[in-house]
């Protein structure tokens, strides 16, 4: 019996004229890793944006863990669980690295109704915060200021937050957006280091990334779902290289 | 019912929306366009009609204080946005409100140590003088002429935007900035000309506001807060919304504080509608605003195109 | 020792409140009553100041209609005070209650609006105040509504004199002080301050925003309807023009020239503002130029305000704080 933790089911969404995402289904599976790939414009970020809220589909349904969440909003999604990193970095700048780790703590530990207790002195959380840092590896530059590290850095403190909300599972769009060899290779380390214990879908288009991180590959043109199986067979399948893999790699 | 006092009033409504009108249609291009919110584009108002009077005062030409009266506030409106406005269009909406809180203050004192702190009558010409007489229905000549002129402004402010180059490019910016800029525009000279244009009309208003109510220092400050609730039902950018949300506004303001007493005294006992009424009245507006905004915040006539 | 502020510009903020605390024996030693009248009256703006950075500084929320809140408090002193309800506690408690409630309903319908249309919405929610007052013949419109006595509270917390009154009105200023620098460092504060720069992400990190900020505007209107309480007393009048948008306006200047989003700024801010006010007109009529021209040349090149300028001694000295 296959345990699926996320079953996307019949999504539409047009904007005016122009479709978005047509008749999606998807079924990702407890503790692989499901990359999404397509061309630019295939309606990656517009699934991705779908499935963390921002955006309400015109019709069909998204379950995660048993629970329909279609109708919930951003934030009831990111205390379900369902964690999420952003293709363009969306960190809060002005504070350190802790101190944004800690904030992802803190959104998934209760209720923020706390007026009196400094967060400062929570040791608990600042913990729970350092081990995330650490899987990203970033524990020694707690203190600076994400407005002052590289973009790199930047990116890696996405995933930390991503994770320090102990999800289970997480959405990551593009992670490697805009990295250098160097930045990517780190981010792939990181992210094969939870392969296996974490759920993962991942949209990306870095091409060996995908295919050195991915258990399972899904195929996105159109908004349309051409293919979903492994990274072995994605690549001998002949319509997606027609669709994708032909053009992009020429 | 009192027909003669209705028309009276509608009329009356329809002097304070044109009146609305003139100094919404600018602040809500340079809302629009620049995205920079002026609270002092209620200066312009004030400045027009002392301006005006100075010039009526000098030539006794009425006419001549309105040709003058507009190419000084064209200049004006071009120096604020040269000296001022320009730096600020990247910053952010707070550091424009306190900006344009400065320039009221220091407007308001130049007038004061221009013209004094008494305020400036302004004399009409005696053809403007008289009433029309229609039946029971007595009306001033000058309130039609304010109606007319008005009218004629806004005719061609529409056809200015609708129907020439210019007006293309302020309608492209009201939705689109990156458009206009990307086509290669020189957008300076398009920010420069809408905001003197707006002061313009502003300072128009105050010049014809000015015979009935006298110039005075501070005049626009209460009014212009009006102008933004007409900008903000109307949709910002749009100057379609602008023209219909200050006729509405207008009479509902002039209406309500005419019949809202009426009104309420048919619903709740005599004293509690006088006490209501006059509260109520000067809060309607305002009231329409928060719904605009809670239920359609984009406006109710936004500009095509604007998200 | 390590409780002392380490930073230049703490022990600044330190020496000054140690100075306000004398004030009132000192004037009465200089036989100047006048500056205490001026100082309480500073620092009761300071205590609105204070309550506008809290959403305006750390939360990004600008409003331009938090003068409502003060006439609101000393609506409530006036009000009662006309039938002649002298007690204290009712005119504190009706001037927290009813704060808290306009606050909930006006800021519910704010908050669903951003940016500009937020500064728009709440002053219109201010001019409905106005308007209100301003059409309440019973209690003066226009002219406003003279209190003859002061809220009675028991013998050791009486406000009658204006020594006693200082000291209600430095309480809770030290009290609005301290209670937002804990709120601000608490959990809460932090959802605040990092929806301020990045609501899409506190929302991606399972905070619902709204709520927050809805809470953090109720606590702010509540502090500074406090302030309005205390202006009440002190004024022994109170009209609509409190309430005008221009006040509001005032309010947002206090709290620049301080320093926008730092505890001590608006305190300092307010203080220089109302001297300012003070000794410019004594100088000269026109002094509302001079004003508009600082407040314009504050935005254009003083980035920080007084805070700004008084952590540079900070980095200088190389201390932290």
């Amino acid at each position: 019996m296959v345990d699926n933790l996320l079953v996307i089911r019949g999504l539409n969404k047009h904007f005016g004229g122009i479709v978005a995402t047509e008749n999606v289904n998807l079924e990702v599976e407890k503790g692989l890793i499901h990359a999404i790939i397509g061309p630019n414009g295939a309606g990656k970020t517009t699934l991705i944006a779908q499935l963390s809220g921002q955006i309400r589909p015109d019709s069909g349904e998204i379950e995660f863990g048993g629970h329909d969440i279609t109708g919930y909003s951003t934030a009831r999604r990111a205390r379900e669980g369902l964690a999420r990193s952003f293709q363009i970095t969306s960190v809060v700048m002005p504070m350190t690295l802790l101190q944004n780790v800690m904030l992802a703590v803190q959104g998934t530990s209760g209720h923020s109704f706390r007026f009196w207790a400094p967060v400062a002195d929570d040791s608990e959380m600042e913990a729970a915060a350092m081990d995330s840092l650490a899987v990203v590896g970033l524990d020694d530059r707690a203190d600076r200021i994400a407005a002052n590290v590289s973009h790199g850095e930047q990116r890696q403190l996405e995933v930390a937050m991503a994770l320090a909300m102990k999800p289970r599972m997480l959405l990551l769009d593009e992670p490697m957006a805009g990295m250098g060899k160097e930045e990517g290779a780190m981010m792939v380390e990181t992210l094969n280091r939870l392969k296996g214990d974490m759920t993962i879908l991942l949209v990306e288009h870095d091409m060996d990334a995908v295919f050195s991180l991915a258990d399972r590959l899904s195929v996105l043109v159109n908004g349309h779902i051409i293919a979903t199986d492994t990274v072995e067979n994605i690549r001998n399948n002949a319509e997606v290289q027609k669709a994708y893999l032909g053009d992009s790699h020429a | 019912m009192d027909w003669s006092l209705l028309i009276t009033q509608l009329l009356n409504g329809l002097q304070l929306g044109l009146l609305l009108f003139l100094l919404a249609s600018g602040l809500t291009l340079i809302f629009g366009i620049m995205d920079f919110i002026n609270l002092s584009h209620g200066s312009f108002y004030m400045i027009g009609a002392y301006f005006c009077g100075s010039v009526v005062a000098k030539s006794g030409s009425f006419l001549a204080g309105i040709i003058f009266g507009l190419a000084g506030m064209f200049a004006i409106g071009a120096l604020v946005e040269w000296f001022i406005a320009r730096k600020l269009y990247r910053a952010d909406h707070l550091d424009h409100v306190l900006v344009t809180f400065g320039l009221i203050l220091v407007f308001d004192t130049l007038v004061h140590l221009i013209w004094g702190a008494a305020g400036m009558a302004i004399p009409l010409p005696d053809a403007l003088n008289g009433q029309i007489t229609l039946g029971s229905l007595v009306f001033p000549v000058y309130r039609l002429l304010i109606i007319f002129s008005g009218l004629i402004v806004a005719a061609i402010l529409f056809i200015l935007v609708t129907r020439t180059r210019l007006g293309m490019l302020i309608r492209a910016g009201a939705s689109n900035r990156t458009m206009v800029e990307a086509l290669g525009i020189n957008i300076n000279r398009l920010f420069l000309i809408v905001f003197a244009l707006g002061a313009a009309m502003a300072g128009l208003a105050g010049m014809l506001i000015a015979p009935i109510t006298e110039a005075s220092i501070g005049m626009g400050n209460d009014i212009i807060i009006v102008a933004f609730v007409v900008v903000i039902v109307g949709g910002i950018g749009s100057v379609k919304g602008a023209f219909y949300a200050a006729l509405i506004l207008g009479l509902i303001d002039t209406m309500s504080r005419s019949y809202l007493d009426a009104l309420l005294k048919l619903a709740m006992p005599v004293t509690y509608a006088e006490t209501a009424a006059p509260a109520l009245s000067a809060m309607l507006i305002y009231i329409l605003m928060a719904a605009v905004l809670a239920f359609r915040p984009q406006g109710l006539f936004p500009p095509a195109g604007m998200k | 020792m390590s409780w002392l502020p380490q930073s230049v510009s703490g022990r600044i903020y330190a020496s000054l409140l140690l100075i306000l605390a004398p004030a009132p024996f000192f004037f009465e030693w200089i036989n100047q009553p006048f500056y205490l009248d001026l100082l309480s009256r500073a620092l009761i703006l300071a205590i609105a100041a204070i309550s506008l950075n809290l959403i305006l500084g750390f939360g990004g929320m600008v409003s331009l209609g938090h003068a409502a809140y003060i006439g609101i408090g000393a609506y409530c002193v006036g009000i009662p005070s006309y039938y002649d309800y002298y007690n204290g506690w009712l005119h504190l408690g009706l001037a927290l209650s009813v704060s808290a409630s306009f606050a909930l309903l006006t800021g519910a319908i704010s908050l669903r609006t951003k940016g500009v249309y937020f500064i728009m919405i709440t002053m219109a929610f201010s001019q409905m105040v106005f308007f209100i007052l301003l059409s309440l013949e019973e209690y003066g419109a226009d002219d406003g509504l003279v209190i003859y006595s002061r809220s009675e509270f028991p013998a050791w917390l009486s406000m009658d004199s204006s020594t006693s009154l200082y000291y209600w009105i430095f309480g809770l200023l030290l009290l609005s002080l301290f209670f937002i620098h804990r709120l601000v460092n608490a959990r809460f504060g932090r959802v605040i301050v990092g929806s301020k720069f990045n609501e899409q992400r506190m929302q991606a990190l399972g905070f619902n925003t709204y709520r927050y900020r809805l809470v953090c505007y109720v606590i702010s209107a509540m502090i500074c309807a406090l302030a309005g309480m205390l202006l009440g007393n002190f004024a022994g009048f109170i009209s609509p023009d409190m309430i005008s948008w221009a006040r509001s306006g005032e309010l947002i200047f206090m709290v620049i020239i301080g320093g926008v989003g730092s505890f001590f700024g608006p305190l300092v801010g307010t203080i220089a503002f109302v001297l300012l006010e003070e000794f410019l007109s004594l100088i000269t009529v026109y002094w509302h130029l001079i004003f508009g021209l600082m407040l314009i040349a504050l935005v254009l090149f003083g980035k920080g305000g007084i805070h700004g300028w008084l952590s540079l001694l900070d980095r200088r000295g190389g201390g932290h704080g």
